[in-house]
């Protein structure tokens, strides 16, 4: 059975088909609609370039090969790991003999954010919501400049909306990108008319706009909150299985015996880099979802999840992409091109290897080679040599 | 086996080139897919296939014939 209809459900309910599992698998989803992909959700969805039924995941056809037994619109309610059944909302309790969790994770929200004119952005209904108030002339307000809010800011530019992005960090995603980068990418949206705000603190959507933590009232017609998010896992409480932040795996993704989680909401143990982590990003889910499957087909024969983090993320007419660790990171070095140019490639070091890799316009093959570098562990000192560090 | 990319949904990942480096290339100027091999031999629809589930933008389709 499989809990979570979207990336990396459908990977582990793929993967187990396609591997020659034959019985029965169960896919169960909260949301009605055919498992669909996120990312196209900020930015063609957004931005009236796609309809709908652009982001489903598989053809009608190709999801019926699989032979599912579908449950959507119905959330799993509570699990029971001795008696081995998930129970639903609807009130069944269905039998299962393995288990992948795959829940993924929901928006944190403000106070005050349930009025008309407040949003988040998650579901398809929540941009199509949103993208029904887009518009030219009318006023955006974005709160946080994570990676989801910084598109959605760049996607109603482009629709000619006045928009203001609130950040309370001094440079936007400065953790995750590293301040050289994270100022590269506020003078970009700085360069494309957006209001960029850095050091404050949203403390309420208010009547007709947010509050501050100073008091005063920034003017919206209307507000995106994305401020982060918060994992799926209130189902489990009380199941036994170990809940922090996220539900807690190790090195093969497994939260007990026959029971895996996989995506968004697992928090595990990545051998690659000797550390715990939970990721959010699209290529993470499916990977997690297919090893999962294989470690539930062949229990002898299991593979810790050791893989290099990638992500990619679209501002205006920049494509950033990152692959490994870059959190927690200690030195960063433009090794390609150059930030002043948006054309350069950036290794972080942590202790004395290439964690990861960012590039923004970059050939493929670069970037491929310097992935491997990720992959291989290579040192710092071999692959970068004594570059001076940018922002050091 | 034949094999569909929908170009406009292709992110640039390039995972379909690292697992499937014969059937899938990326343009140089943006990173976009190049289908090598529409028809690819027998012994590489294990990858084709692997590339089709790991695409991040589901933008592989095989179509078993
Ligand atoms: C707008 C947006 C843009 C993004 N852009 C990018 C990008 O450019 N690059 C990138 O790398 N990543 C991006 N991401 C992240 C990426 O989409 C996620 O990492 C990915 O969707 C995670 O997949 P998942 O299957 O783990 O979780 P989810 O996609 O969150 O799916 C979990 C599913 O489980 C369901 N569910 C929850 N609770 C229950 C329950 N109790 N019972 C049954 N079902 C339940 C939910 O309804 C949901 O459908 C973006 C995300 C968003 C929202
Ligand atoms: S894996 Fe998909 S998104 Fe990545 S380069 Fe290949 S076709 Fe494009």
């Amino acid at each position: 059975m499989v809990v979570g209809a979207s990336a990396a459900g459908l990977a582990a309910a793929e993967t187990l088909r396609r591997e020659g599992y034959e019985g029965t698998i169960t896919l169960i989803g909260e949301e009605p609609h055919h498992p669909y992909d996120r990312p196209p959700l900020s930015k063609q969805i957004l931005g009236g370039q796609w309809e709908a039924d652009r982001v489903a995941l598989r053809a009608p056809a190709d999801l019926d090969a699989l032979g599912l037994e579908l449950r959507l619109g119905t959330a799993a309610t509570g699990l029971d790991l001795a008696g081995r059944t998930v129970g639903l909302a609807d009130g069944a309790r269905v039998p299962y003999d393995g288990l992948v969790i795959a829940t993924g994770v929901r928006p944190r929200r403000l106070p005050g954010d349930g009025g008309e004119r407040a949003h988040v952005l998650r579901t398809l209904d929540d941009a199509l919501a949103l993208r029904d108030r887009l518009g030219p002339g009318r006023r955006l307000v974005v709160v946080g400049a994570g990676f989801l809010g910084a598109e959605a800011a760049a996607v109603a530019r482009g629709l000619g909306m006045e928009v203001t992005l609130l950040e309370p960090a001094p440079v936007p995603l400065a953790p995750a990108v590293g301040e050289p980068v994270g100022r590269m990418l506020a003078e970009v949206h700085h360069d494309h008319g957006v209001a960029l705000r850095t050091g404050v603190t949203v403390t309420e959507v208010a009547d007709g706009g947010v509050r501050l933590a100073d008091g005063t009232l920034v003017e919206a017609d209307e507000v995106l909150v994305s401020i982060g998010s918060v994992p799926n896992t209130d189902w489990l409480e009380g199941s036994g299985l170990t809940v922090g932040d996220g539900l807690e795996c190790d090195e093969y993704s497994a939260a007990a015996p026959g029971v895996y989680g996989a995506g968004d909401v697992a928090r595990w143990h990545n051998p690659l880099f000797g550390t715990a982590m939970r990721i959010e990003h699209r290529t993470n889910a499916t990977e997690q979802g297919m090893a999962v499957a294989r470690n539930l087909l062949r229990p002898d024969e299991r593979r810790p999840f050791a893989p290099v983090p990638y992500f990619w993320s679209d501002q205006y007419d920049l494509r950033i992409q990152a692959h490994g660790r870059l959190r927690g990171h200690e030195e960063i070095a433009v090794v390609e091109g150059a930030l002043e140019e948006r054309k350069f490639l950036a290794a972080y070091r942590c202790g004395d290897r290439v964690a990861g890799v960012l590039a923004v316009g970059m050939p493929p093959r670069t970037v491929r080679t310097w992935r491997q570098a990720v992959a291989t562990r290579a040192a710092w000192r071999d692959a970068v040599g004594e570059l001076v560090p940018e922002g050091a | 086996m034949r094999v569909e990319v929908d170009v406009p949904k292709c992110v640039a990942s390039g995972q379909c080139v690292m697992i499937a480096p014969d059937v899938f290339d990326q343009r140089e100027e943006d990173g976009i897919v190049v289908l090598l091999d529409e028809k690819p031999p027998a012994a590489l629809h294990a990858d084709v296939r692997e590339s089709a589930v790991v695409c991040p933008a589901a933008a592989i389709r095989v179509v078993e014939e």
